[in-house]
């Protein structure tokens, strides 16, 4: 039985993904600290084998800060353990992966509030006068 | 030509905020493999492009191209459809039929002489022109008469890009591709049996960003797509070095997930950005399923072997020899771009 279950075990998550993205974070943090210069790694293109990305994801853990956004379908905007680090997932309307990304900055962009949104804000409070 | 809304005019009448429009920029900007730090520019580029106006051929097809298109994740194929593109013409998805449709898609030629795009899925028969027909007219036709007045044409799919499973021997129809008739406007293949979702909204997104058509290989493919080989993505790969393969479906190799070379993987010859893009939400793609490459976006893919027969039949009795076998079946196969080539060259003194 055992033996059945082990090589039934599904292939080990190491295809060699994790190590070089986790050492490629460190030297974001490095540029971060040192010229302020932000770091967007788009996860989409790198050849992920089973359950690798779960183990990169493992392996960066939680931060104490997390959103959600509802815009075009939902994105989770949360900081990763490491402080600086931030895990972005973007969802379609169908609630399908559109985009994953790690950011290295000390506020994702997409957090800030927009001028174009404030402005239309701004007027929609304005009407509430009329 | 009338005065189309531009797509930053189109999602704010729909509500979508500046975050939205972001995010809709970063997903394009991942589609097009174009680096994070190109999204502002591309947000400035999408804000103020015009809706191109598209007009889809449908000839000797399956209907799985607009299947893998209309079941896309990227960014979002209502907003594909919807906002960024006007398409004005297909017969599979449009409510209207026969005549009405027929003076849809006149109407979009006229209205938008000279930068319409045209999407064509399916080969198109030179035999009989009796063998496929839309409203009495022959594929034919109704492709020289539809791509007059268009800026460029787009071949979704192996059929459309290389004639395909129609044009597989002993091809009874007289099935041609797309470029095989239209020789005086650009024609972009987007080849794959289908042709990988985000693949083919990239291509749009390009047009609509750049107002350009993309680079292509010599095979007239995206270089961002079609540039390396599966095997050069493969996830696999390291198993294929070490030599370790799968010889049967069901062995112990096979449950370890290795290289599925010896049981008839094109990945070695094979462009396309499965191993990257995948399929399916980003769910997997067929090798990490456990079936090897089958070379679906190459020219003639049907007739080139068995798909169970691997690339270069020789004494597979050490992974050592094998690996020179492999490289082999790269030398001798029918295509090879310039960045791959690369790859290979250092891939072949390593091994
Ligand atoms: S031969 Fe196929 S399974 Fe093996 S590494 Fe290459 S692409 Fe992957
Ligand atoms: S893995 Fe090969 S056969 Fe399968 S869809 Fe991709 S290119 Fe086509």
């Amino acid at each position: 039985m055992t033996t059945e279950q082990e090589s039934l075990a599904p292939p080990s998550p190491f295809h060699g993904n994790v190590r070089p993205i986790l050492n490629e974070v460190m030297h974001a943090i490095d540029r971060l600290l040192e010229t302020d210069e932000p770091t967007t790694i788009d996860l989409a293109g790198l050849p992920f084998g089973p359950g690798e990305l779960e183990h990169l994801e493992a392996a960066l853990g939680t931060g104490e800060l997390s959103a959600k956004l509802d815009a075009l379908g939902t994105s989770r905007i949360r900081e990763t353990a490491y402080p600086g680090v931030w895990w972005l997932e973007h969802r379609n309307a169908f609630d399908e992966v559109v985009g994953r990304y790690l950011e290295i900055t000390r506020t994702p962009e997409i957090l800030s509030s927009q001028d174009a949104d404030i402005i239309a804000g701004r007027a929609r409070l304005e009407d509430q006068f009329e | 030509m009338k005065r189309t809304p531009t797509v930053g005019e189109v999602l704010r009448a729909k509500g979508v905020s500046r975050r939205g429009f972001l995010k809709y920029c970063a997903t394009t900007a991942s589609i097009l493999a174009l680096p994070p730090s190109m999204i502002p520019r591309i947000a400035e580029a999408i804000e103020n492009a015009r809706r191109p106006s598209v007009i889809w051929l449908s000839f000797q097809e399956c209907t799985g191209c607009t299947e893998s298109l209309t079941r896309s994740a990227s960014p979002t194929v209502e907003g594909l459809i919807f906002d960024t593109i006007s398409l004005d013409y297909h017969h599979t998805l449009q409510a209207a039929a026969g005549d009405q449709a027929e003076a849809a898609r006149h109407a979009a030629m006229v209205e938008n002489d000279g930068g319409y795009l045209v999407l064509v899925d399916g080969s198109i028969p030179t035999g009989n022109p009796g063998f496929s027909t839309i409203a009495g007219i022959s594929n034919v036709d109704m492709l020289k008469e539809t791509v007059a007045g268009a800026a460029a044409v787009v071949a979704i799919g192996s059929c459309a890009a290389f004639g395909g499973i129609p044009g597989a021997n002993p091809n009874p129809t007289g099935a041609v591709s797309v470029m095989d008739l239209v020789t005086d406007k650009p024609v972009i293949n987007v080849p794959g049996c289908p042709p990988i979702p985000t693949v083919m909204t990239a291509v749009l997104a390009h047009f609509l960003t750049f107002g350009a058509i993309p680079d292509l290989d010599k095979h007239g493919r995206p270089m961002t797509f079609f540039g390396t080989t599966i095997h050069d993505r493969c996830y696999r790969r390291p198993f294929y070095e070490q030599g370790k393969f799968a010889n049967t479906f069901d062995d112990e190799g096979a449950k370890a997930g290795w290289c599925l070379y010896k049981l008839g993987c094109k990945g070695p010859t094979t462009y396309n950005a499965c191993a990257t893009a995948k399929w399916n939400s980003g769910t997997s793609f067929p090798i990490e399923a456990g079936h090897p490459c089958l070379g679906c976006s190459e020219p003639n893919f049907w007739d080139a072997g068995g798909f169970y027969e691997p690339l270069s039949t020789g004494n597979f009795d050490s992974g050592e020899k094998l690996a020179g076998a492999a490289v082999a079946g790269v030398a001798l196969g029918a295509v090879a771009a310039a960045a791959g080539r690369r790859r290979q060259a250092k891939f072949t003194k390593e091994g």
